[in-house]
């Protein structure tokens, strides 16, 4: 026994020195694990159509990509990265620090975050200012001064909506999702008050506002649901006066057990987010480094294929996963971006 | 309770009094407790016996679906001109022929003669996009098919799958139907007069709906009034409870249906037509499955096909269901078990997706983790139990390899991307990496058991070798170690075990990625078993909570199989002094 396991431990040793420089053959991408559903369906029928190897796709979160995307140039670092927001400043600078120079950025799609019910449950429609009453840590009250949040029911906050109890599910502190609700929903809602309003445009107060919209109730009446998407959409099912946060894949996966909530008047359908209606969406973004065009093979053919009309297009196979199609605009400019090799610069970013 | 007598002088005896009523109560008290500690440990394995099987039974119950697939299987002519169109015959250009479309022929001889594109699409979505992939093996196989009639099973897409599988909606049949029908065409947008009110009790049934539908507005709206709603903000309600009501009395007029309400379809002269507007005597809709001609239908020869599911509520549109029914009535749809799950890597199409890259992948990493642990464990046990002197180093090593133990898993797998990814320059995802950071994790457990294994070999067996001259090391590898195998054989595995179902420390060095080629080497990129459960369980689509679940089943399995493993080695090595 003795001897095989010496053995076992010099393969092992012999192949950890001999690997470190070779040559890469398959594309390695990173990132969001919102973007990463679609990526992937990008990815699998690239690797169908080439032949050749599929790309590795990664699911390390938006800031974990940014991370690796930017450690640099080479074989040994990935090609291209997935996030659910657009690259800040920040990144850009640390990226362009080492030696990542040439950044190719694809506007894929849309992601609506919709607020969701059970099929059952009573017919709601709310408003972003609505949503940040019901779930701030501390509200406008008539007079304008900041309270903790009063509100138990939803008929505290506007005698139109039902006489239920607040009860949210939602994502953790940790995830994508999360800050974008915070950003689409929250922050957009405070904004509804003309005191904090002022506070925002104050240069002094601007602090304590983002304080205000990034605080969420911790009274149960928000509840963490972890991660995974599914798990509340599991919960919505066993309580109908429940809502509950997510994606809006999710939401139409889910249309035999779950309605979607109308955010200003607008439904969460694929037309009023692609259309701009539905005013709780965001921009899905990949970016790759054009660096690697030409050294990693077949990355050339891989940013095309996902900007294609097959994939991206309206009728295209992105949308069957869920994937908002961009409007025809936004869809060209991603096109172009990646047939023309557009990089880009600095100054495009805050 | 015995009073030592000590001298010639007797003490006066005390005596234990047994039979007073103090003295029963107190040993009534003393059973008591013990029957209820008794009756505590009980109930705590009863609850957690509970716990396991409504666990074990949940996954058991969601998994199964997930072993098994429906497929079309149907007569399929393996066209030469799609295949082969210059007869080469060799393997390369069998393997490249398009094979979806010799699926997609084949449904459309099962149910011909559909029209229009979207008709078509709907159709060709019930099929997977990897149909023709076991049609493609088998031609591959036997290159002499090409031209032949075969019959195949061809993949379905997961929504028609899932449906299937859950049973999506109920079907009401109506076919006592008392009037003569005259369709006014075979295809397209078409109207059928039927000659007695066989929709009278349809539209009746609509316009309940409609009626009970305004209700729950008017409802809504008086709550708000009460409640001191503005009427601006109610003008929208308003107006739609009005426009519901008056469809609800529009006695004579047509009723139009949407996808709010339950869908119904005229079967009538071997075709499927889907009703839009319907009064007592005469329905308009689109035809779905054509006619075979426009004669007047007999009373009781067609059919109302009620399915009481809304569309809205539905994955599989009024379209796809009524393919699937009709492909059901003719027996063309079958459920088989997966195979494929066992020998497919990942996929986001969800009938397509299997699990032998992860389990290929969790195989590579535990080889190289147990590589790694088993000698550097064992050696270093038996080092530190048999050989190193007792003083505070050997005491400071002991004391930090049970701190290791101790640590949060995820602090290897930073350690693991600092040292070998960005140290060494190992590539990223790769099972040799995964199995060095596991190989760390349980390093410690292995030390601990070892050590413990060795300990329980009794000295007698030592001072016996050592005393026919044998030396140390002669006495500890000839006969300590041997006895102390199954010892540590049992904590290996448990270690191992422990490694398979690890996520965390993986995360950092990569191996949580989409990865549909199988991996064949150790520098490949791979995933295993527990971070495909975890990507899966993320996933929208309904079908990967199935595949999710017979993931963790097959994790299971895998786990009970080690864990039974251990338990047999031991029973049968094991000695006893």
């Amino acid at each position: 026994m003795n001897k095989a396991t010496l053995l076992a431990v010099s393969i092992v040793s012999g192949l950890a020195l001999t690997t470190a420089a070779e040559a890469r053959d398959q594309i390695r991408i990173v990132g969001s694990s919102t973007v990463y559903p679609f990526t992937t369906a990008v990815a699998e029928q690239f690797g169908k159509a080439s032949g050749g190897k599929t790309p590795v796709v990664e699911s390390t979160g938006t800031g974990g990509g940014m991370k690796i995307f930017c450690e640099g140039v080479g074989v040994d670092k990935a090609d291209g990265t997935n996030a659910s927001r657009r690259i800040k400043k920040s990144e850009f600078e640390l990226c362009d620090k080492n030696g990542v120079k040439d950044i190719i950025e694809l506007t894929v799609g849309y992601d609506g975050l919709t607020i969701a019910q059970s099929k059952d449950g009573p017919q709601v429609a709310l408003t972003r200012k609505q949503v940040f009453q019901a779930l701030a840590e501390k509200v406008p009250n008539d007079k304008g001064e900041l309270v903790d949040n009063p509100y138990k029911n939803w008929s505290d906050i506007d005698p139109s909506l039902p006489n239920i109890k607040i009860e949210v599910l939602g994502p953790p502190p940790t995830s994508g999702t999360r800050d974008s609700f915070h950003e689409l929903f929250m922050e957009k809602g405070a904004e509804g008050f003309d005191s904090l309003k002022a506070m925002k445009a104050d240069k002094a107060t601007e602090k304590d506002f983002e304080k205000i919209w990034k605080s969420i109730r911790k009274d149960g009446a928000y509840v963490e649901a972890g991660e995974n998407d599914n798990v509340i959409v599991q919960k919505l099912e066993g309580n109908k006066n429940a809502f509950g946060i997510f994606g809006f894949s999710f939401l139409e996966e889910n249309a035999d057990k779950l309605k979607g909530v109308a955010i200003e008047g607008a439904d969460p359908t694929f037309d009023n987010i692609s259309g701009g209606k539905y005013k709780g969406a965001r921009p899905l973004f990949v970016y790759f480094k054009k660096a690697h065009i030409g050294v990693i093979p077949g990355l050339d053919k891989f940013i095309a294929e996902y900007t294609s009309e097959k994939a991206l297009g309206t009728e295209g196979y992105l949308t069957e996963k869920g994937l908002v199609a961009l409007p025809k605009d936004a869809f060209e400019k991603s096109a172009k971006a990646a047939n023309e090799g557009v990089t880009l610069k600095a100054d495009e970013l805050k | 309770m015995t009073d030592i007598t000590a001298g010639g002088v007797s003490p006066p005896i005390r005596r234990v009094e047994f039979e007073t009523a103090e003295s029963k109560a107190r040993l009534r008290r003393r059973y008591r407790s013990e029957a209820r500690f008794k009756a505590y440990g009980i109930a705590a394995l009863v609850v957690a016996a509970a716990f396991l099987f409504a666990l074990l039974s949940s996954i058991v119950m969601r998994g199964i679906p997930g072993f098994f697939q429906h497929y079309l299987v149907a007569d399929v002519l393996v066209d030469a001109a799609k295949i082969d169109p210059e007869g080469k015959g060799d393997a390369a250009t069998l393997r490249a022929g398009d094979y979806t479309a010799v699926a997609r022929a084949a449904l459309a001889e099962a149910i011909p003669g559909v029209e229009g594109r979207q008709l078509k699409r709907e159709l060709n979505g019930l099929l997977s996009s990897g149909a023709g992939d076991a049609l493609r093996e088998m031609v591959v196989a036997d290159p002499s098919l090409v031209g032949q009639r075969v019959k195949a099973p061809l993949l379905l897409a997961d929504e028609a799958d899932v449906f299937l599988k859950t049973s999506g909606t109920k079907i009401r049949v109506i076919s006592d139907t008392r009037g003569i029908a005259t369709p006014s065409a075979t295809t397209g947008e078409i109207s059928i007069l039927v000659g007695a009110n066989d929709f009278a009790d349809d539209v009746a049934l609509v316009k309940a709906e409609l009626k009970a539908l305004a209700d729950s507005i008017d409802e809504t709206i008086a709550r708000r009034k009460a409640r001191g709603a503005t009427v601006e903000s109610l003008a929208d309600l308003e107006r739609e409870a009005t426009e519901l009501r008056r469809r609800h009395a529009a006695a004579a007029t047509s009723e139009r249906l949407d996808a709010k309400t339950a869908s119904r379809l005229v079967a009538i002269n071997g075709g499927l037509v889907k009703v839009k507007e319907m009064t007592p005597t005469l329905v308009k809709g689109e035809v779905i499955i054509p006619l075979k001609s426009t004669a007047d239908a007999a009373p009781g020869t067609w059919e109302i096909r009620v399915y009481e599911t809304p569309e809205s509520n539905r994955n599989l549109n009024d379209r796809g269901l009524a393919f699937l029914e009709e492909l059901k009535a003719k027996g063309l749809v079958e459920s088989q078990f997966n195979f494929a799950f066992f020998t497919r890597g990942d996929s986001r199409e969800a009938e397509l997706a299997g699990i032998q890259g992860a389990l290929v992948g969790s195989i590579l990493t535990l080889l190289v983790t147990i590589g790694l642990c088993l000698p550097i464990g064992v050696l270093a046990a038996i080092y530190l139990e048999e050989f190193a002197p007792k003083n505070r180093i050997t005491e400071l090593i002991e004391i930090n390899i049970n701190n290791l133990a101790a640590v949060p898993s995820i602090v290897f797998g930073l350690l693991g991307l600092a040292v070998f990814l960005n140290f060494f320059g190992m590539p990223r995802s790769a099972p040799l990496v995964g199995g060095l950071v596991l190989a760390l994790l349980v390093l410690p457990t292995i030390i601990i058991a070892s050590r413990a294994a060795l300990k329980s070999v009794p000295p007698s067996i030592r001072e016996a070798a050592l005393g026919v001259g044998a030396s140390k090391q002669q006495a500890v590898f000839h006969h300590v170690l041997p006895l102390a195998m199954p010892g540590i054989m049992t904590g290996t595995i448990i270690g191992m075990a422990h490694a398979l179902g690890e996520t965390a420390p993986l995360l950092m060095i990569g191996m949580i990625a989409f990865i549909v080629d199988v991996p064949s080497s150790l520098t490949q990129a791979a995933t295993v078993l527990p971070v495909q459960i975890f990507l899966w369980s993320d996933l929208p689509e309904p079908a990967f909570k199935m595949k999710t679940a017979a993931a963790i089943i097959v994790l299971l399995a895998v786990l009970f199989l080690m864990n039974g493993l251990a338990i047999w080695l031991r029973k049968k090595f094991e000695r006893r002094w």
